[in-house]
């Protein structure tokens, strides 16, 4: 089941994978490209609460926006919007979900209750400082999904590393979860080295994760 | 405001437009002799142009929250000295289209389209405050495009960002990122208030608070649109002043040592809000070698709109006006 959710001019598309009891919901939060799956995954089964998923601005089933303007921070705004949604829950995200997951569990302590970061494409980003400037001319109508200049945009946004580590300590010192961040990824590109680097931040498989953060 | 009427239409709304705007005339102030729109990837770029189709051309890029007709008295000083002046809207400003999502790349996109649609000649390029800092990215971008950059107050430094203890840095990122997805959360069909042409001109004097009041009327005639209950800035009402990121000021500078054109960077002496207060032992370090560097004493942020004839020569004298 799909619920439209509004952010500014942009429909976000929130799939409810599967019912559950009144756990903490799960949130799936996709890679770059990529969309909710249509059915919740097998890891999932272990989770006693209810499943969601949410496709990002110009991704999935949710709005693609004319001329790009992508940002790491607004599809946190679009977290934040599925956040006022369903109240509290617990994220896992791959690759570009498991950045903005983390954006999301430091900017909202209390509504993210853990955070899984997975490997996933847009895991690694756009480095440390901009690179010299480029120019892509759109080749296609940014009509479909996922929207090309998504990927684009979204494969080069910078995430220094201590910008990133604000949100990781705001959620290590706000979170009433025991353990906030769980780190799965093997590949640790700069910003998520910082990340794993800070007392508190759990490194383990994505099996442990999933298991973890059900705690 | 109370509406003028409930049902007026589309025809007589037009004519009422006309007439209030007439009252607020501007001596020397001359709307754009062109307008076209571009499409950028599905979002329309309004682009204008003063002066002779043929004349050689220059680029002007505004700055943030302004539209290209803030040039309305600039530009044909420009075309005087025989110029063709070329500008655009930024996406969300003046004539051109809304978006749904804004960043600096998408900026620069917008404007690369722009200037490939100028001339096959290279040409000199000008840019204000958000518009100069965009034109520092175009030019380090295109440097086979221009002939020379001007930059009109548009250099961010990070002397702005306060010398602060890091717990009070860290609580002050917090508060920005409340503020950042409290703005995000409040945007579903926000629109800007209606109002008399004195009341918001009123409103944009806070922002340009050494504008005179007629030049001020005088944007809103231009900037803005007459709506059954009164004028509406153009502007979208979802952008705000600055946005939430990692991106900082001083990354700006770090382009101006690449720039390889003759560049010429003029700084206000007197800092005002909507700009960055960069002073000139900021830029000096940064300066390519060759590049001019002026700071204007006594005036302010828009230095082209404050003293035209001044800018307009100064400028001249830089790149070589034709005549």
């Amino acid at each position: 089941m799909i619920t439209r959710l509004h952010h500014g001019r942009v429909e976000l598309a929130l799939h409810r994978l599967r019912d559950g009891d009144t756990t903490t919901p799960l949130l799936l939060l996709h890679p770059l490209g990529s969309r909710t799956p249509e059915v919740a995954p097998n890891w999932s089964d272990r989770w006693p609460g209810p499943v969601f998923g949410l496709d990002f601005t110009g991704h999935g089933a949710s709005t693609v926006p004319r001329g790009g303007g992508y940002s790491a921070e607004v599809l946190l705004a679009d977290v934040d919007t599925a956040l006022t949604h369903l109240g509290a829950v617990s994220i896992v995200g791959r690759g570009l979900g498991g950045y903005v997951g983390l954006l999301a569990a430091g900017a909202r302590p209390s509504g993210v209750r853990g955070v899984v970061i997975d490997d996933g494409p847009g895991l690694t980003g756009g480095g440390t400082m901009p690179s010299s400037p480029s120019f892509v001319a759109p080749v296609f109508e940014s009509s479909s999904s996922p929207d090309p200049f998504a990927l684009q945009e979204l494969s080069r946004d910078i995430r220094p590393p201590d910008y990133v580590r604000n949100f990781a300590r705001f959620a290590l010192e706000g979170s009433p979860a025991a353990e906030p961040i769980i780190v799965s990824a093997r590949i640790l590109p700069a910003w998520l080295e910082a990340v794993a680097d800070e007392h508190g931040v759990v490194r383990c498989s994505f099996e442990a994760a999933v298991e973890r953060l059900g705690r | 405001m109370e509406s003028t009427t409930d049902s007026i239409d589309e025809k007589s709304l037009g004519v009422l437009a006309g007439s209030e705007a007439a009252a607020v005339q501007i001596p020397g102030a001359r709307r754009p002799d062109r307008r076209t729109s571009l499409d950028v990837g599905g979002l329309s770029i309004s682009r204008v142009e003063w002066g002779p189709p043929d004349a050689p051309p220059l680029l002007f890029a505004h700055g943030g929250f302004d539209f290209a007709e803030t040039l309305n008295v600039f530009a044909p000083k420009l075309v005087e000295r025989g110029w063709r002046v070329v500008s655009w809207d930024h996406r969300g400003h003046g004539h051109s289209e809304w978006a749904q999502l804004y960043s600096l790349e998408a900026d620069i996109r917008d404007a690369a389209f722009v200037v490939e649609s100028v001339s096959a000649e290279r040409f000199p390029l000008i840019g204000h405050s958000k518009g100069g800092a965009m034109c520092l990215q175009l030019a380090v971008l295109f440097p086979h495009k221009f002939t020379h950059l001007v930059n009109l107050d548009g250099l961010p430094s990070r002397k702005t960002m306060p010398d602060v203890a890091e717990h009070q840095r860290i609580r002050m990122v917090a508060s920005e990122l409340e503020n950042w997805l409290g703005h995000r959360a409040s945007l579903v069909d926000r629109q800007r208030p209606a109002g008399t042409i004195a009341e918001l001109a009123q409103r944009r004097g806070r922002m340009n608070t050494r504008a005179t009041t007629e030049w001020l009327q005088y944007l809103v005639t231009v900037g803005g649109r007459r709506d059954v209950d009164g004028w509406r800035w153009r502007i979208d009402p979802t952008l705000r002043m600055g946005g939430f990121g990692p991106w900082r000021p001083e990354w700006s500078m770090y382009r101006l040592p690449e720039v390889t054109m003759p560049l010429l960077a003029i700084l206000c002496g007197e800092p005002e809000l909507m700009g960055w207060g960069t002073r000139a032992e900021d830029v000096e370090p940064y300066l390519p070698i060759g590049a001019e560097l002026m700071e204007l004493a006594g005036i302010g942020h828009f230095m082209h709109i404050e003293q035209p004839d001044l800018l307009v020569q100064i400028i001249g004298s830089f790149i070589g006006d034709p005549q």
